[in-house]
């Protein structure tokens, strides 16, 4: 709590500052693509929500690992402060990805792999969140959840795969790469740096809203032991 | 462990035990999918080896909170599990009684469903194929999802939001292989990762719900 509450105005700011500059970079004094006209620039908010929605997911198996292993209380409650942040990130990809759609490939919805497995991404945010609403005892949901969400990690990687084998893909291939040989394909340097500047800004809007939210569940478990003093007082 | 297994197939098999149930709903499903869809043939056949698939993963998804849910009630579980069993065991037990029940049912009946759907018989043997390879990863996972909800009150929907999405993967590959079979291509890869999946639950999920059942027991 206490390093977090002094770090927590210098990340939100930070945030503020790169998430700012790198929509208005983006938005504003970036050129239009030759093919894709001016809807190229909603790559800003596709790309780093679709980010952050995967590592959302990756960052709440690693709290609930943590959780099961060292029965650390704060590493359950962070999986369970990302949860929500993580499926509206889901939800933004799936948004703006309908939105550039639209024009771009004549509908708003294909059944195309990265579409589906995103969708099937968010059911999985849906249920983990249920799931710990439903179970009222807090040991027991955390436990209970953590289960859920590794056999689920294994089954989200599965269904990445199983949708691939299902139907060939109409979204593009990744154009922000650090192999070598595939840099032909990727994304110029004109759109990359706004990019990567709003990147790190939806990184550090995630970190905000994951402090925020931790910091609050661990602030009413606190009162919630309180109050169960005072009446036992 | 034997024991447990034959007592849930019995309990199943005798009269209110739902055996039977996920039969005619599947029954059900398969008759109200050409009134919904219109009588075509040729469009009925298109559309049959999803339809099957998904019938008898809904008729499947309907038993599950019968698995733990009576023996939660009435505290059999609690037993069960401070019995010299494993909890894993006992999800085995249960999982398999479940298959018994509900799974390999289904999969019979499919082809025979599938005649009113105008599946001809040669791929009916492959759907019936698939869905023996299939079903067993349904039953686990159910198994597994029922065990998570055990102390739910009311859990069924919590259940079926937790469960269909472990889905996706068998159902994929089970439909994949009997369309791809239908249209007479080769079906022997998506056969071969659909009982992939079943195998791998199979070694996995009994540690999961073993988990699970000792926390919710605790």
């Amino acid at each position: 709590m206490g390093w977090s509450g002094r770090a927590l105005p210098w990340v939100a700011a930070a945030a503020g500052l790169s998430l700012c500059s790198g929509l208005i970079w983006g938005y504003f004094f970036t050129p239009d693509d030759i093919r894709q006209g001016s809807t190229v620039k909603i790559i800003y908010l596709h790309v780093p929500a679709a980010l952050m929605a995967i590592n959302g997911y990756l960052l709440m198996f690693v709290g609930a690992l943590v959780w099961l292993i060292r029965r650390q209380h704060v590493s359950v409650l962070a999986a369970k402060a990302a949860a929500p942040v993580g499926m509206v990130m889901t939800l933004i990809a799936l948004a703006t990805g309908a939105i550039w759609g639209q024009p771009m490939w004549g509908t708003y919805w294909v059944w195309d792999p990265r579409l589906t497995s995103f969708l099937i991404l968010f059911l999985f945010y849906l249920g983990y969140i249920a799931l710990w609403a439903a179970i009222e005892n807090e040991d027991t949901a955390a436990d209970l959840t953590s289960v859920l969400a590794l056999v689920g990690a294994v089954f989200a990687m599965l269904s990445r795969y199983a949708v691939l084998f299902w139907n060939q893909g109409l979204h593009q291939g990744t154009t922000v790469t650090m192999a070598d040989g595939a840099q032909q394909d990727n994304i110029s340097n004109v759109f990359f740096q706004p990019l990567l500047l709003s990147m790190a800004g939806f990184g550090l809007l995630f970190l905000t809203l994951l402090l925020i939210g931790t910091r609050t569940e661990v602030r009413s478990r606190r009162l919630k032991v309180l109050q169960a003093r005072e009446r036992m007082e | 462990m034997i024991q447990l297994f034959l007592r849930d197939v019995g309990l199943s098999v005798r009269s209110g035990g739902g055996f039977g149930l996920a039969l005619i709903f599947f029954l059900i499903v398969v008759t109200l999918i050409p009134l919904a869809l219109g009588p075509d043939q040729t469009a009925l056949a298109v559309v049959a080896p999803g339809v099957l698939w998904l019938g008898a993963l809904l008729a499947c998804l309907l038993s599950l909170d019968r698995i733990f849910g009576l023996d939660f009630e009435d505290g059999t579980l609690d037993l069960l599990v401070t019995s010299p069993l494993p909890p894993e065991a006992v999800y085995i037990a249960k999982a398999a009684a479940h298959w018994l029940t509900t799974g390999l049912p289904l999969a019979l009946a499919a082809p025979v469903l599938g005649v009113l759907l105008n599946l001809d018989f040669e791929t009916g043997k492959i759907l019936c194929l698939s869905l023996l390879l299939g079903t067993p990863a349904l039953s686990l996972i159910g198994a597994f999802g029922a065990s998570l909800t055990l102390g739910v009150k009311r859990g069924g929907l919590l259940l079926s939001l937790l469960v269909l999405p472990l889905y996706v993967p068998s159902l994929i590959f089970g439909a994949q292989a009997v369309r791809l079979a239908g249209q007479g291509l080769t079906y022997d890869e998506a056969l071969v990762l659909l009982s992939a999946i079943s195998l791998g639950a199979a070694a996995i999920l009994p540690f999961a719900s073993g988990a699970a059942l000792r926390i919710n027991l605790r």
